[in-house]
């Protein structure tokens, strides 16, 4: 944990010419992590030792789009390294592509995730396109990119077209939330979320769902069950802030780019690697969300996962990589590609982007 | 008396040491494990959270100054939700009764002080 509160904008490692921009780079320095215990930290080995190996996909429940790594913020942890001097963003060419795959198949959810999703210019035809198409849609929201002036409209479009808001907010008060995100982030957030419960999202029966995303700031597992964590937020943020929602995830940090930047930083590495291998969890394993999932870049650039994408590891072992050659049949059944990162999903009651796996 | 010297115990207390702590079942295995359970018992979420209990438990490892239970307790309430405010809070918590149980001691001192005293 940092002994100062960050500033509200941090340089990303591109910007700061960091080595660890690079997913070779931060493969390597997980490789070099001494790990004690019978298989170290050979992911492949524990997924051997709990009947899971070759890990394989089940199916494709969920077409998850990033759409780029431009975002308002610049978070401690970022594991896509995204900040507002990033330039990669999808092209509308390049999101007709994902809609045109995704009309050819009856994948129930698309996920939108970034960055900040919202500042892709073809975010709204993502959505309206989806939901066209009878599709579920999932917005990975930051919240403060609602504060934005010319964003005022946001909530009411993301309503209007059912959207269900997974919002990032790592602790139900200012201090870590901010010391995570940016001075300020907090009190921000909070107003987005007040400006969401307005439109109806987190309001019971209006259908709008609000899905909080809480993840441990510092070099720790997330350590409570969620239903605990759920009843501790719902109380605080509706006497505090009267703010509702809907439900609460709890995610693990991923050993990789800002947060692998400050766990070496800060000589937690090991020690965080371990922790995450010694509560590595066959249940955990078993759900985990790749399993069910298909991950595009910006690009569109297909891979097992959103933590694949930013470590540059699409999907592999002969199957298609690109949206252009996507086919169905051979992409729900591949073999996933793993890595010492894949504890960070496996650890304890398991982590997704849709909360624990088990 | 001289203490034990070298590798062997170089300082009283060690953090490698606190994951031994169940090594204390070695010669009292029945008495070891009826104090384990009843202790995972004790933390589970009750009529308190376990959040609520972790948050006593750093309260009171500060009041018996016991550094593997600040150890333990610090990065169990960080990984419970709690954030550096709330455990300082805890600290303080405990500081004050430790302060005020001694404070309070003066009644006893002026008792004696007022009976003895012209």
């Amino acid at each position: 944990m940092t002994t100062a509160v960050q500033r509200t904008l941090l340089p990303t490692l591109v910007s700061r010419g960091s080595e660890l921009a690079s997913g070779e780079k931060q493969l390597a320095a997980l490789a070099r992590a001494a790990i004690r215990g019978d298989r170290g930290g050979d992911f492949d080995s524990h997924l051997e030792n709990a009947g899971l190996s070759p890990l394989r996909a089940t199916g494709i429940e969920v077409f998850q789009i990033n759409v780029g790594k431009v975002c308002n913020q610049t978070c401690a942890h970022c594991h896509v390294d995204a900040g507002p001097t990033r330039e990669e963003v999808m092209s509308r060419a390049t999101a007709e592509l994902c809609m045109g795959v995704l009309s050819r198949t009856n994948i129930r959810k698309v996920d939108i995730t970034g960055g900040a999703p919202e500042l892709c210019p073809s975010f709204e035809y993502l959505v309206r396109e989806s939901r066209r198409l009878g599709r579920h849609v999932m917005d990975r929201c930051n919240l403060t990119v609602l504060t934005l002036p010319r964003f005022a409209s946001l909530p009411g479009f993301l309503a209007e077209n059912r959207v269900e808001v997974i919002a990032s907010l790592p602790h139900d008060r200012a201090l870590s939330t901010d010391r995570q995100r940016g001075e300020g982030v907090f009190e921000r957030s909070i107003e987005a979320l007040k400006r969401l419960n307005s439109v109806g999202y987190g309001r019971p029966g209006s259908g709008l769902r609000l899905v909080l995303v809480t993840n441990p700031v510092g070099a720790f597992l997330p350590g409570t069950t969620q239903a605990a964590m759920l009843a501790e937020w719902k109380r605080e943020l509706s006497r505090l802030h009267g703010i509702v929602f809907d439900d609460l995830y709890s995610i693990t940090n991923m050993p990789i780019s800002r947060f692998l930047d400050w766990l070496m930083r800060t000589g937690n590495l090991e020690d965080y690697l371990q922790r995450l291998v010694d509560a590595f969890n066959p249940a955990a394993a078993a759900g985990v969300m790749c399993r069910g999932m298909l991950s595009v870049g910006w690009d569109g650039t297909l891979y097992d996962c959103d933590f694949n994408q930013m470590l540059e590891l699409p999907v592999g072992f002969g199957q298609p990589r690109h949206l252009l050659d996507f086919e169905r049949a051979l992409l729900e059944r591949r073999r996933i590609v793993t890595g010492r990162h894949c504890f960070g999903c496996t650890a304890g009651a398991g982590s997704s982007c849709g909360g624990k796996t088990t | 008396m001289l203490g034990l010297s070298g590798a062997l115990m170089d300082t009283y207390y060690h953090p490698s040491d606190l994951p031994k702590f169940a090594e204390i079942g070695a010669n009292a295995p029945e008495l070891a494990r009826k104090f384990f359970d009843w202790y995972t018992a004790v933390f589970r979420d009750g009529a308190l959270s376990a959040r609520e209990k972790s948050l006593i438990a750093l309260g009171v490892a500060h009041a018996v100054q016991c550094p593997y239970c600040i150890d333990a307790y610090t990065q169990d309430t960080l990984s419970k939700g709690c954030d550096l405010d709330q455990i300082t809070e805890a600290v303080h918590v405990a500081a004050a009764i430790r302060g005020g149980a001694s404070l309070v001691h003066g009644v006893q001192m002026r008792n004696v002080a007022t009976k003895i005293g012209m």
